[in-house]
């Protein structure tokens, strides 16, 4: 139980990010023709940002069922890295069970929290983690949905940067230990930066696999992380 | 409407397999240095990549953006709890948005 709740605080500001956007998705859902329902639906049973605007989007146009298919996979395709990398970080006891109901819940900032854990993740710290987001993200689709006129526009737009701050939160202290990461993180943002200034048409997704790929890999070249690190970790 | 809930399925069910099947089937563990050292790297790497520069996008107004960027470093810098630096950068830049109109007034 205590690892739970310990899962549950790490997700609660995960949880306020994405109420903010989720409300801005459900604004969006129904301005393009969805009722409000449809759109909790969609929240309920996705769980993305990305791939769900991208979704109601195909919709709205009457896309064909091979193309929205395409395009779900192009766009949420960083997830399998990120359950790759989960289930090296995955404590012994995640038994198949526990990994067909935990990886509905591997998104990018879950992912981000569960895995700079120091030790292997555990189901319940996972589930204490994910359950917040879940329905931050679910009921703040319903708010914007049903009542997405309400707020005032320039609360839900500084919401917005929420998220944002929370990886930096994530991201700066154990750059501040750490030159490899240090370096880590400003080539991927340097990457991200050209990529988004040159590739204008490349969607964001795919701008954040090649960025975060490419820095990790020339991390790996230049600063490989110590063998008794290896050899510890493949003990666990 | 049936082709909506249809287009929800399908939606919902290609995403989750793509969450589901590495980390259900792969699950024996790495042990080449070279790749655990990309997978040691890829959390700070993404979360860097998905930071900027969508963060300066994140309010649809530049400056006030700027404003909550950086308050959120510096009190990342500090190591404040997660949650105080979340909501301390949309505080800056909700009242960036107040602010910087005034001033320039």
């Amino acid at each position: 139980m205590h690892l739970f709740r310990r899962g549950m605080r790490d997700g609660i500001s995960i949880a306020l990010g994405y109420l903010s956007v989720s409300f801005s998705f459900g604004i969006l859902s129904v301005q393009s023709g969805l009722t409000v329902w449809q759109a909790v639906l969609i929240s309920l049973t996705n769980l993305t940002s990305a791939g769900q605007v991208a979704g109601v989007g195909l919709i709205a146009s009457q896309s064909s069922m091979l193309e929205l298919f395409m395009a779900e996979v192009i766009i949420n395709i960083r997830y399998s890295l990120m359950s790759l990398v989960l289930s090296q970080k995955a404590d012994s006891s995640f038994r198949v069970p526990h990994r067909l109901l935990a990886s509905f819940g591997i998104t990018d900032e879950i992912f981000a929290v569960a895995s700079i854990q120091k030790e292997p993740v555990k189901p319940a710290y996972w589930y204490g983690l994910m359950i917040m987001p879940f329905f931050g993200w679910t009921i703040g689709t319903w708010f914007g949905a049903a009542a997405g006129t309400i707020l005032p526009v320039q609360i839900t737009n500084a919401l917005g940067i929420a998220l944002y701050g929370m990886f930096l939160a994530i991201i700066l202290p154990p750059a501040r230990k750490s030159k490899a990461i240090l370096a880590v993180i400003s080539m991927a943002a340097l990457i991200s930066v050209l990529l988004h200034v040159t590739l204008k048409s490349l969607s964001g997704g795919f701008i954040m696999i090649i960025a975060a790929l490419s820095a990790s890999i020339l991390g790996a070249i230049f600063f490989p992380i110590p063998e008794d690190q290896v050899v510890q970790e493949a003990e666990t | 409407m049936t082709k909506t809930m249809i287009s929800i399925g399908v939606m919902a069910l290609t995403t989750y397999l793509i969450r589901m099947i590495p980390f259900t089937f792969f699950q024996r563990k790495i042990k080449n240095r070279f790749i655990k050292s990309i997978l040691y790297y890829i959390p700070y790497a993404v979360l860097s990549a998905m930071t900027i520069p969508s963060i300066f996008y994140a309010t649809q107004d530049v400056p006030s953006a700027i404003a909550g960027t950086v308050v959120a470093v510096l009190l990342a810098y500090l190591e404040l709890p997660l949650i105080v630096v979340a909501l301390s950068a949309s505080a800056a830049a909700y009242l960036a948005m107040l602010l910087i109109p005034l001033l320039l007034k």
